[in-house]
């Protein structure tokens, strides 16, 4: 059995279809794009044209929605040829389902049809230099007046900050309420006036996408941007679009596993030494066979965890466990994957190293890892344990 | 304008290939796709679509098993109209002159303006079939394309060949084929692979185009093959060292094997 037939025909083209890209297109230039840390402006063209920029947004606004599990596995392709890839396309994913759930007509209407060719791309603002995982504690404020919003703070670790066109702030309209998450609300603004990039910021991997801090300066934003139209509802906006992000860092965590598993893989089999391929060396078959494993059962529990999301459910808690399971993997294994190529794994010629400076962002992104316990262990509580 | 492109689905070339017990490809235990080569084909017939003022419908064919849907299916998600599979039990074995015959039955019964095939096949790459469709048709041909422009009810390109590069000129209607230089083909958008499958595929079989069985097919073959060999492994090779003649060698080395 395949991993792909869970999928529907047309859903199983479809990532055969990025799988492809990915071999014909991405493998043979992602190391340069990436060692010089280039922005893959070619690549990024073809993902709009593939229609990756549609994956979340309703026929009816012009995109080719599909299944979680779908979404999963194609962006575990894009990862598994350059993660840069996916980082590209993951926010952008996030912003259009929370247009989705929450967006008024009005708000759907103005972006989703723009966000499904690409010709908009999406991003999310979130983190902040002086906290990232507390949510609740943010600083940016967005002071209603007369003309709508006057919004001051910063936010950091924004992907894609200069090439997108539409920015999802998590920011507090009402800086005093009590408790906090009910004065938070998000905003949908564009650059103009009062914002600036301030910072790029100098990264261990993900490189080719830029990663920036964004600065707001008596910013001014119309009350149209209000996601949703109700202040107070940003908070729990976004604890549901991140179940989406988190499912997409587990994707990601997958492709690079995956990349990981199969150069490690060729190698074992390519690679001499005493008179035979270095997988018939018992230390190394080990390596083989625990990555294999292990990548199997990250997979495994990351699709249970889309199949639940797609199915309606409620799965901060799936989403964490296999965000955790998946990113620990792939560092895992991108570990020892640079272990079985020996020498060579510590050499920049080869791909196991890009593999093994990306594999830590899905242990820190999207929530830190000790985050994602502290949800899943408050959910078990809450939900009286596992479920039978 | 009616564009028909002639399609193939072939054994998967960097899979585990075999001959049956008759010395026809085993595709029980390989993977198939749309011929590679064929794409360009495909992606011809887009562009030209996509140039014209006209209205262009492009129909994709192909003469081949069940499985061979795969192929039409990839070439509808690419964006061509209708498909046509011709399929018949009595086609097994058919060889490139049987297959011109079914072809040139089943474009002429398709109605056409042009018809735009691959260079080759990537499975049998004898490259004879578009040739051999023009003459049973009767049409113009203009092989071997790296570049193509239609306009006026004529086709116009460019051969390379390894001397020279000739312009090429037919009207209408007429049978073209490209290489693979003619400009890469495009993958299918999620959009397209949607629409395909509201896109209409007719199945013929041999008695819709009025063709006998023992007109193709093992039986009706005017080739046969005698016998079919694995591939020697690769042997080792030649390492020239240069002690103040590497480079006459290494000219040497590519004349002999007509690189230069």
């Amino acid at each position: 059995m395949s991993t792909l037939d869970i999928l529907s025909d047309d859903e199983q083209f479809m990532v055969r279809t990025v799988q492809d890209f990915v071999d014909k297109e991405v493998k043979p230039v992602v190391q340069e794009l990436e060692h010089s840390n280039s922005y893959p402006e070619a690549l990024i063209e073809q993902m709009k044209r593939l229609g990756i920029y549609g994956l979340a947004v309703p026929e009816e606004y012009g995109g080719t929605p599909v299944s979680t599990p779908c979404y999963v596995l194609i962006t575990e392709e894009l990862a598994r040829g350059w993660m840069s890839l996916a980082g590209a396309m993951g926010g952008h994913t996030v912003v259009a389902k929370l247009l989705l759930h929450f967006g008024t007509e009005e708000q759907k209407r103005r972006w989703l049809p723009r966000m499904a060719t690409g010709e908009i791309r999406a991003t999310m603002a979130l983190t902040e230099p002086g906290g990232g995982s507390d949510l609740q504690a943010i600083r940016t404020v967005a002071r209603k007046d007369t003309d709508g919003y006057v919004v001051n703070g910063v936010k950091t670790w924004i992907t894609n900050s200069r090439r997108s066109q539409l920015i999802a702030l998590l920011c507090k309209t009402d800086p005093a309420a009590s408790p906090a998450h009910q004065g938070i609300s998000i905003l949908l603004v564009g650059h103009g006036p009062g914002l600036t990039v301030s910072r790029d910021l100098p990264k261990l991997g993900y490189k080719g996408v830029e990663s920036c801090e964004l600065s707001f300066d008596d910013f001014r934003a119309p009350a149209e941007a209000l996601l949703g139209g109700v202040e107070g509802k940003g908070f729990a906006q976004m604890m549901k679009g991140l179940e989406t992000g988190r499912l997409q860092v587990a994707a990601r965590a997958l492709g690079v596993g995956r990349a990981a598993l199969e150069d490690a893989l060729a190698y074992a089999q390519e690679r001499e030494s005493f008179g035979k391929p270095i997988w018939k060396h018992q230390s190394i078959g080990n390596y083989l066979a625990d990555m294999a494993t292990s990548l199997t059962a990250a997979r495994q529990l990351t699709l249970y965890a889309a199949r639940e999301a797609e199915a309606g459910r409620r799965v901060d808690m799936e989403a964490g466990m296999a965000k955790l399971f998946a990113s620990e993997t792939a560092m895992q294994i991108a570990l020892n994957a640079v272990r079985v190529h020996g020498g060579y794994g510590y050499s920049t010629e080869f791909d196991v190293e890009r593999y093994f400076r990306d594999a830590p962002l899905m242990i820190v992104g999207e929530g830190t890892n000790e985050i994602q316990r502290n949800v899943i262990a408050s959910q078990l509580v809450k939900r009286g344990g596992l479920e039978a | 304008m009616r564009i028909v492109v002639t399609v193939k689905y072939v054994p998967d070339a960097t899979g585990d290939r075999h001959f049956a017990d008759d010395l026809t490809v085993d595709r029980d235990d390989v993977d198939g796709l749309l011929s590679e080569l064929d794409e360009y084909a495909v992606e011809q017939a887009l562009q030209i679509s996509e140039n014209s003022d006209d209205d262009v419908e492009i129909t994709v064919l192909t003469v081949g098993p069940e499985d061979a849907k795969d192929a039409l299916r990839k070439a509808l998600s690419m964006g061509a109209d209708k498909a046509i599979h011709v399929e018949d039990d009595d086609l097994n074995g058919t060889d490139a002159l049987g297959t011109s015959l079914v072809l040139a039955k089943a474009v002429e019964k398709a109605g056409y303006d042009l018809v735009i095939s691959g260079m080759a096949s990537t499975d049998g790459t004898m490259g004879v079939v578009p040739a051999l469709l023009a003459e049973r048709l009767g049409v113009p041909q203009v092989t071997l394309l790296s570049e193509v422009w239609v306009e006026d009810g004529t086709v116009t390109g460019r051969r390379d060949g390894d001397a020279a590069s000739e312009q090429l000129e037919a009207s209408l209607p007429a049978v073209m084929s490209v290489t693979d230089q003619s400009g890469e083909a495009r993958y299918p958008s999620f959009k397209g692979i949607m629409a395909a499958k509201k896109k209409p595929v007719e199945s013929w079989d041999l008695s819709d185009l009025d063709i006998e069985a023992d007109q193709v097919g093992l039986e009706g073959a005017w080739t046969k093959v005698d016998s079919a060999a694995e591939r020697p492994a690769r042997t080792a090779g030649t390492i020239v060292k240069d002690e103040g003649e590497g480079g006459k060698q290494l000219a040497a080395f590519l004349a002999e094997r007509k690189f230069v």
